[in-house]
């Protein structure tokens, strides 16, 4: 064996063996609740797997606003989640071009972006639903609010770090404005953009669950409390899985953009 | 008045410490002639490249300007374009894109297809025509800096402007593509100011050479004039008895007189310095 491949045979059984110590650690945990205890105690894995199979057995189904199949759930979810992160990214990324551009304005700004940022966005929420009176578009609000400072970051980092080489170039050329946005400062500052994008739709999607359980309604959050009200422990935590899963296409599917725009010089 | 006049140009720039300011290059006047070749040559330090900057518009003279046709440079403009040292292309675009942002921005009325049969003809002629959908990574430095070549000569400005454009690619290519350039401009007789320390490059190429001497308080030292035959070539002008005095010539200026003229003018300067030129 090479000791590339050696390298990935290696990784391949640890990969096996923390699989294993998780699902042996679980059973334990599971088990030790038990029937006769106090306590129903958390579902195996075993139990958990037979509650995947019936949901997505059957993921579309809707008989009333109690009961919906879960993949009706995780759409309600994605759409509401699209929805504030295309909102944010586009003025983020607007936001952040112009903060890029001009030393004094990021200088300006950059206190009052210090303190958004470490707010949960949670916490906007009460004012949202007062102001909006819409349990849903407040979600998506939170969503906007979430997913807006890492991108609007790192933008401006990626604006303002662009080479002078490309801005000598464009004032060579008297490029107009809008030439200079999308053929030069965006391509430019596009893995920068990328790296907030990602990051944004990661907070995003911690972001909806917590909101979802707010709000109620629909959606995977609500999904969660929901079952979580039923005592449906088996349905919890195979949406905690299903949460992880997605965030992980999500974030994959963003590296996937990521490497198309990626360059090296 | 010449075609392209630098009217006793000054540059200050700041010290790295902030306490005042150092003066680079001082009152440098020279013209170049429509069609002309001229070449600047000097130490490192010396502000050449800036001076270079100046007559593209990037940068600004802290006292004296310069005149194109008789009217005042006061930025870039399409009239001058510059080959870089670092070939400064965009590296996510390929080849042909890179030509054609340029070519679009000279030719703002032509239609698609007149820009894509312009960007086609410059790409053929500095032989890319296979890498034409390559980006700038995949291409070596030389392939590099044919495509600075094009995207320059694509855009047919009144001036070109070359900083030290061959600085950055193995000696074996840099002889193909200084005759590529000679080539070029054969064709085009585009006016040509360029800055270089290759005292060989500058006299193949050029018609005059601009001695500066070391900075700071760099001065124009002397004009010398290239009186060799054109069409010229490396193999050919390397026995010509005048090839010989004027390298001897430059090359003894670099290595002795740049920085004794720069001694004095530092010792005049104080005194509000005057011009050192001199024309041969």
């Amino acid at each position: 064996m090479t000791p590339a491949r050696q390298e990935r045979f290696r990784t391949a059984v640890y990969s096996l063996v923390l699989l294993a110590g998780f699902l042996i650690l679980w059973q334990v945990v599971a088990g030790a609740g038990g029937k006769g205890s106090k306590g129903a105690g958390i579902p195996g894995p075993v139990a958990v797997a037979q509650t995947a199979w019936t949901m997505l057995g059957d993921p579309f189904y809707d008989r009333g606003p109690n009961d919906k199949g879960f993949g009706l759930q995780l759409g309600y979810s994605l759409m509401r989640m699209m929805g504030g992160y295309l909102c944010a990214s586009v003025v983020a990324i607007l936001a952040g071009v112009a903060l890029g551009s001009s030393p004094a304005l990021f200088k300006a700004a950059n206190p009052f972006i210090q303190i958004m940022k470490p707010i949960s966005p949670l916490a906007w929420m009460p004012l949202f639903l007062y102001t909006l009176k819409n349990a849903g578009q407040a979600a998506v609000l939170v969503i906007f609010v979430s997913s807006l400072w890492p991108t609007m970051a790192n933008t401006a980092f990626g604006v303002g770090t662009i080479k002078k080489d490309y801005q000598n170039v464009s004032r060579l050329l008297q490029l107009s404005w809008p030439r200079r946005f999308f053929q030069v400062i965006l391509p430019a500052a596009a893995p920068a953009i990328l790296a907030g994008l990602r990051i944004s739709i990661g907070s995003a999607w911690v972001a909806i669950v917590a909101a979802e359980m707010l709000i109620g309604g629909t959606g995977v959050g609500y999904f969660v409390w929901n079952e979580w009200n039923n005592l449906a422990l088996n349905s919890v935590i195979f949406a905690i899985f299903a949460i992880g899963m997605v965030g992980v296409l999500l974030d994959f599917g963003l590296g996937r953009v990521a490497r198309l725009v990626a360059y090296s010089d | 008045m010449a075609f392209l006049e630098i009217d006793h140009v000054t540059k200050f720039f700041p010290e790295p410490d902030g306490t005042g300011q150092v003066c680079v290059f001082r009152d440098v006047a020279f013209g170049v002639e429509r069609g002309e070749f001229l070449t600047m040559v000097g130490h490192s330090g010396c502000g050449k490249s800036t001076i270079l900057n100046i007559i593209a518009g990037l940068e600004t003279a802290s006292l004296g300007g310069v005149v194109l046709e008789g009217r005042e440079i006061r930025g870039p403009g399409m009239d001058r374009m510059v080959v870089f040292q670092n070939f400064s292309l965009m590296p996510w675009m390929t080849v042909t894109q890179n030509v054609r942002l340029a070519v679009r921005s000279a030719y703002p009325t032509w239609s698609s297809a007149q820009v894509d049969e312009c960007v086609r003809r410059y790409v053929e002629m500095v032989g890319l025509r296979r890498a034409e959908s390559k980006r700038p990574a995949a291409l070596s430095g030389g392939m590099k800096q044919r495509v600075g070549l094009a995207r320059a000569f694509a855009t047919e400005p009144k001036v070109l402007l070359l900083d030290e454009p061959f600085a950055q690619i193995d000696a074996l290519t840099r002889g193909v593509i200084q005759e590529e350039l000679v080539r070029m401009w054969t064709a085009s007789r585009n006016t040509v100011f360029m800055v270089t320390h290759d005292v060989d490059e500058a006299i193949l190429l050029s018609d005059r050479i601009a001695l500066m001497t070391s900075g700071p308080e760099a001065r124009l030292a002397e004009l010398v004039e290239v009186k060799l035959p054109r069409p010229r070539s490396r193999a050919d002008i390397i026995d010509e008895p005048e090839y010989a005095r004027l390298r001897s010539h430059v090359i003894h200026f670099l290595v002795e007189r740049s920085r004794h003229l720069q001694e004095q003018a530092v010792a005049e300067g104080a005194a509000g310095g005057h011009s050192l030129v001199t024309t041969r």
